[in-house]
């Protein structure tokens, strides 16, 4: 809402300055966005005397002195007539550019030396009048700014009205919380030279005024619809105090009449239309649904088929308007126009919504009247208007205007208790003073029980509907400042941290450890198999209109981005949500994956040329995560069945997700790219209780501790290690080996750690060298030679026997 | 020195036997003068056993050429590289073990980082928890009900504009805001309920320099017996002087469906300190988040009495503080992932220190 400071000074005569008006309707009503100083274009301009003037012969000119205030008088050659000595007049000194566009220079005209120009209304865009300079009937010393002697020089205040708060979209219902913060009144200046309206005669569907007759088929549609027919105008311009007000609210002067209904719309927050009487037919409006197949061409000129969801304005032979939104180009008020039907109604806000949806055009009208328009606004915009009209554009009004309106809204009571507004708001306010807070802003209130305050709302705040909405009045108009900033005592909550969220931070903490990023990117994906993702009703993009299935797919997208910035060292996890097709919500889960690639460190002077990350870097980044994430759990990277995958994760027992190549759209330099992804929580929109009901839990579940390490003594007796290098068939696993070794070795083993692998030249084909160190140890005593002699013996054995493995002799 | 060789397996012989004995003479030569005269030996411009080689290689047939090509430079770049870095290791040492060039750098590992919203969100968590806040989360695909309906959202009104909304199908839709946790929330847990809901939120909002699709959300909720306005400017000032530094804060009217009163939190501007600047758009304060004393309909919603139960709730965008407090000027920087400039969040040195 763009409110003019001069307009709402017109309003309230003893508004303070424009910032303090922005900071008190931010602070009590809606937050002003910015102020903003209108004609700044005439901020070069200066008021300067003329004190010498001399006519130079055979021209229209005279040769000037003039006296800027800048210490010397200025030689300036002028043309025009009413050049006077000792008046005072707006001045562009050489060097500046007038509003009009024209740069002033120092020239010579007819060898008189010229150092500035006297500027006239239209050089200033101060309106039409090019007959002569402006002459300023103020007293200033010359050089004061002449924006500070411009009566209309005005500000705008840019503010943000919330959705709820249609009544303040005018200049008038601005002007009200400003008055009442005031403790003024709000006067609506009064129009000279208007006809008088008769008082208006109320039907409930159909009414004749002037001849015409008015019809209001479904009363839900337009719950109050006024019109009136002004006979005898004539359209022109507007004045320039109308213009300017119009171009100060960002509005554009059409002619008198059509200006005179935006002045309405933005003085009182009414929208109405005026129609060209001649070009309706039919002696007749009504009000209806617009028929299939219906077309109409708007104002703005496009051709717009309408829908039997819209209500038209409608003469004998079709639809005139779209109520609400735009009026028709066919009955638009032009020069030949005489004698018009102003239209002054209220529309329905969800009606309007739609309309104003499907056909994709927001005007001011359909903005105010989607939020809802006051439905007793309408008797006084139909004086306000008529009376503009015919200020401006003469005229007379012969007929009562016409009301329809088939039931007037109630406007119950609400009960407002102190002791729930002291509850609420955390300290009591007396009841007068809740009482005088409303009453300033138009509520009526009336006190039947002690300690309860009954309130009525003004007819244009519809918003209010329940006693928290008055409460929220009385904290405003009081000042949320006035409440104090006072920690008091609480109990402590019943929710326990969500379980996602505490695994989360624990896999977050420990991949950060491991030397990896985190990143945040977009779910949104194409698809090419698209039975497989949940898809995007109304996506930004085509080519993005799927969620992932994988978290892996977006981790490449950004992999991909940073080779294309030549940045090879990739390794980025994300912990975010993957969506896949479930009826009747689509499962979402909790994922966390990883993508790596490039050198396994940075290079330093001893390594120039670090190691790729390989599949063995990535195995164990998925072991910390699914470590973290499971915390004590047995953890096991199990080779995978699935081609596009190495290993599956699990955690005692349960499968978590894989370890896998990740193929790039990659540069030729790139490095193999890997990746793994975890699913660590699962959850849908599944209602967590009915509508209105509650699943409260008598004991409140509480997030897994991570589970403790139990101690085990520290050893007291000497280790025994030995290696043992074996000659391994191909189809043998390193996992076939070890298990026999640990169940032949016994108990006293302590670890088994694989140490090399070997294959090629001096390995005969079809078998690997692969060697581990044993350490056995004893708990109690020292093993002998012999014990643990017997015990290479019993693994080699069973070794040979069951995988065909043997020793490699050295 | 034997004949050159003049087939194929005989010169990969030779570059087999040249690797063989190069490598571990590199490794063994612990002093300067010994590395020169390895390098001499296997890598010497005019006489070593490497240019010896690449002399046969001139002499191999045609369709040879390629095979032996590759591994007369798989073994040079091996021998090079293995130089190299004798020679890197030898320079780095005295006789008495320390090294002799203090100032070369240390090895480095690749250091970690988390995003930055996510640093935001867990500095606004640590503040939460000392007041005994916990964490819930809830779904990013959600229910009309759940986002709209239950927090008093008036069907098919202008507040909805406010939210351009992503669906997957009538009344399925990606979560416009964390406030659904709200609902879900109270519905599982009976009040006292003091809870955080960090999470990600969706807008039909196309990527530009300071819009993205989808972004975090934090929202905070407070429901208990009593508890007040006060409370909510009490908490939040708190918050703001802790997590800001902020001088002041101001509390002004705004609106959601579902708070009612309404305010939204300013801090003074800390560029201008309160004056005027270009940051504050002249008014000197910075908008930092929406609030309000929870609507009676949403308790009732999540079925809580709200005549016995009274409480607060908040809602702010982690990722545009964290563009004011890192300097960030476009919002795709942080969706990009970038490792550059990820890598400076892991080390605020690098580029000059943190705010």
């Amino acid at each position: 809402m763009n409110v003019s400071y001069e307009w709402l000074r017109a309003l309230v005569p003893g508004v303070p300055s424009p910032t303090q008006v922005r900071d008190l309707v931010t602070s009590r009503v809606a937050t002003v966005d910015e102020v903003v100083a209108l004609r700044q274009d005439l901020a070069p301009i200066v008021v300067a005397r003329v004190v010498e003037s001399v006519k130079i012969p055979d021209t229209r000119l005279s040769a000037n002195k003039v006296d800027a205030g800048t210490g010397e008088l200025l030689d300036v050659v002028c043309g025009a007539p009413n050049v006077t000595v000792g008046k005072l007049y707006p001045f562009a000194k050489t060097g500046t550019t007038v509003p009009i566009g024209l740069k002033i220079e120092r020239r010579k005209i007819r060898g008189h030396v010229s150092n500035g120009m006297l500027c006239s209304p239209d050089e200033l865009k101060l309106g039409s009048d090019h007959s002569g300079i402006m002459e300023l009937d103020v007293d200033v010393a010359p050089g004061t700014p002449f924006l500070d002697v411009l009566a209309s020089a005005d500000t705008r205040i840019v503010v943000d009205v919330t959705p709820n708060r249609p009544d303040l979209l005018s200049h008038v219902g601005i002007a009200r919380e400003v008055a009442a913060a005031l403790g003024q009144a709000v006067t609506l200046p009064p129009i000279e030279g208007a006809a008088q309206v008769p008082a208006a005669v109320r039907v409930e569907r159909e009414g004749t005024t002037a001849d015409i007759t008015v019809r209001v088929e479904d009363a839900a549609l337009a719950p109050r619809y006024m019109g009136v027919v002004v006979r005898g105008v004539k359209i022109g311009p507007s004045p320039d105090w109308l213009v300017q007000r119009l171009e100060a609210v960002g509005a554009r002067s059409i002619n008198n009449v059509v200006d005179a209904t935006n002045y309405v719309l933005h003085e009182l927050g009414q929208p109405t239309h005026a129609f060209d009487l001649a070009r309706l037919r039919g002696q007749t409006i009504v009000v209806r649904a617009a028929r299939a197949g219906e077309r109409i061409t708007t104002l703005d000129g496009a051709e717009r088929e309408l829908q039997p969801s819209m209500t038209v304005i409608a003469d004998a032979d079709g639809p005139q308007a779209i109520a609400g939104v735009m009026g028709g180009r066919d009955s638009e008020v032009s020069e030949e126009t005489t004698d018009i039907f102003l239209e002054v109604a209220v529309f329905s806000p969800s009606a309007t919504r739609a309309t104003r949806r499907t056909l994709g055009l927001s005007t001011d009208a359909s903005y105010r009247f989607e939020r809802g328009v006051d439905e007793e606004l309408p008797p006084r915009a139909l004086v306000r208007v008529a009376e503009l009209v015919t200020a401006l554009a003469g005229g007379r009004v012969d007929d009562p205007p016409i009301d329809v309106r088939a039931s007037e809204p109630s406007r119950p009571a609400i009960a407002l208790r102190a002791a729930r507004v002291a509850t609420l708001l955390g300290e009591p306010v007396p009841l007068e003073e809740m009482a005088a807070l409303l009453r300033s802003i138009g509520f009526e209130t009336t006190s039947s029980a002690p300690g309860v305050l009954d309130v009525v709302a003004p007819s244009w705040r519809r918003d209010i509907a329940q006693e928290v909405d008055l409460i929220e009045e009385v904290a405003r108009l009081r000042g949320y400042d006035s409440f104090p900033d006072e920690l008091r005592p609480q109990r402590p909550g019943n929710a326990p941290d969500s379980v996602d969220y505490v695994v989360a931070r624990r896999v977050r903490e420990a991949l950060v450890a491991a030397g990896l990023l985190e990143v945040r990117p977009m779910p949104f994906v194409a698809a090419f198999d698209e039975g497989a993702y949940v898809r995007v009703a109304n996506p930004l993009a085509e080519n993005e209109a799927f969620l992932r299935r994988e978290v892996l797919e977006s981790l490449a997208k950004r992999a991909e981005h940073n080779l294309a910035h030549q940045q090879g060292n990739v390794r980025i996890f994300e912990i975010g949500s993957a969506f896949l097709p479930g009826s009747p919500h689509p499962t979402e889960e909790v994922r966390v994956a990883a993508l790596v690639m490039g050198d396994r460190r940075p290079p330093h002077f001893t390594e120039p040329r670090p190691p790729r990350v390989d599949e063995w870097d990535v195995a164990w980044l998925a072991q910390v995560a699914a470590r973290a994430a499971w915390s004590g759990a047995r953890v096991e990277l199990v080779p995978s069945n699935d081609p596009a995958a190495l290993w599956q994760v699990m955690a005692d027992g349960e499968v978590r997700g894989s370890v896998r190549r990740v193929s790039l759209d990659a540069p030729v330099w790139a490095a193999p790219a890997f990746g793994f992804e975890l699913t660590v929580h699962r959850t849908s929109a599944a209602e967590t209780a009915p509508a209105g009901r509650n699943a409260w839990e008598t004991a409140a579940p509480v997030a897994p501790a991570p589970r403790r390490s139990a101690f085990r003594p520290l050893p007291t007796t000497p280790p025994a290690p030995f290696d043992l290098a074996l000659l391994v068939p191909d189809q043998v696993t390193a996992a076939d080996v070890e298990r026999v070794i640990r169940r032949t070795a016994g108990d006293v083993l302590e670890s088994l750690e694989l140490f090399d692998l070997f294959e090629g030249e001096g390995v005969e084909p079809g078998f690997r060298s692969l060697a581990w160190t044993l350490i056995f140890r004893h708990p109690d005593r020292t093993l002998t030679a012999k014990e643990i002699e017997a015990r290479r013996e019993r693994i080699l054995s069973a070794l040979n026997k069951e995988l065909n493995v043997r020793p490699r002799s050295a | 020195m034997t004949a050159p060789p003049t087939d194929l397996s005989t010169f990969i012989a030779l570059l087999d036997e040249i690797e063989r004995e190069g490598v571990p003479a590199l490794g063994a030569a612990s002093d300067a003068a010994t590395l020169e005269a390895v390098r001499i030996d296997f890598l010497g411009d005019a006489r070593g056993r490497l240019r010896a080689a690449q002399k046969a290689l001139g002499a191999l047939a045609r369709e040879d050429k390629p095979a032996a090509g590759r591994r007369f430079n798989e073994v040079k770049t091996r021998l090079e590289s293995l130089l190299a870095e004798r020679r890197a290791a030898i320079e780095a040492t005295r006789a008495d073990g320390r090294p002799r060039d203090l100032t070369l750098p240390p090895r480095r590992q690749w250091l970690g980082a988390k995003h930055p919203v996510t640093l935001v969100i867990e500095e606004i968590e640590g503040i939460f928890r000392e007041l005994g806040f916990t964490v819930a989360t809830g779904p990013e695909v959600e229910t009309e009900w759940y986002n709209f309906g239950a927090l008093n959202f008036p069907p098919d009104h202008p507040a909805m504009d406010m939210h351009d909304t992503l669906y997957l199908r009538d009344e399925l839709l990606l979560r416009t805001h964390t406030s659904p946790v709200q609902v879900r929330t109270l519905q599982r847990y009976q009040p006292p309920v003091r809870v955080l809901v960090p999470g990600n939120v969706y807008r039909r909002d196309f990527f530009d320099a300071s819009h993205a699709p989808m972004f975090a959300q934090i929202e905070g909720l407070a429901i208990d017996e009593g508890i007040s306005f006060v409370d909510l400017k009490a908490t939040l000032s708190n918050f703001a002087r802790k997590f800001f530094g902020a001088s002041r804060t101001r509390f002004r009217p705004s609106f959601f469906p579902f708070t009612e009163p309404s305010a939204e939190m300013d801090v003074q501007c800390g560029v201008c300190g309160g004056a005027g600047c270009a940051t504050c758009k002249g008014s000197g304060w910075i908008e930092i988040l929406g609030s309000g004393m929870v609507h009676p309909r949403v308790l009732e919603s999540a079925g809580v009495d709200s005549e016995r139960y009274t409480g607060w709730a908040f809602g702010m965008g982690p990722a545009r503080i964290a563009l004011a407090r890192y300097g960030i000027p476009d919002i795709r920087i942080l969706y990009d992932s970038d490792v550059r400039f990820l890598e400076q969040m892991a080390d605020p040195a690098s580029n000059g220190g943190g705010r």
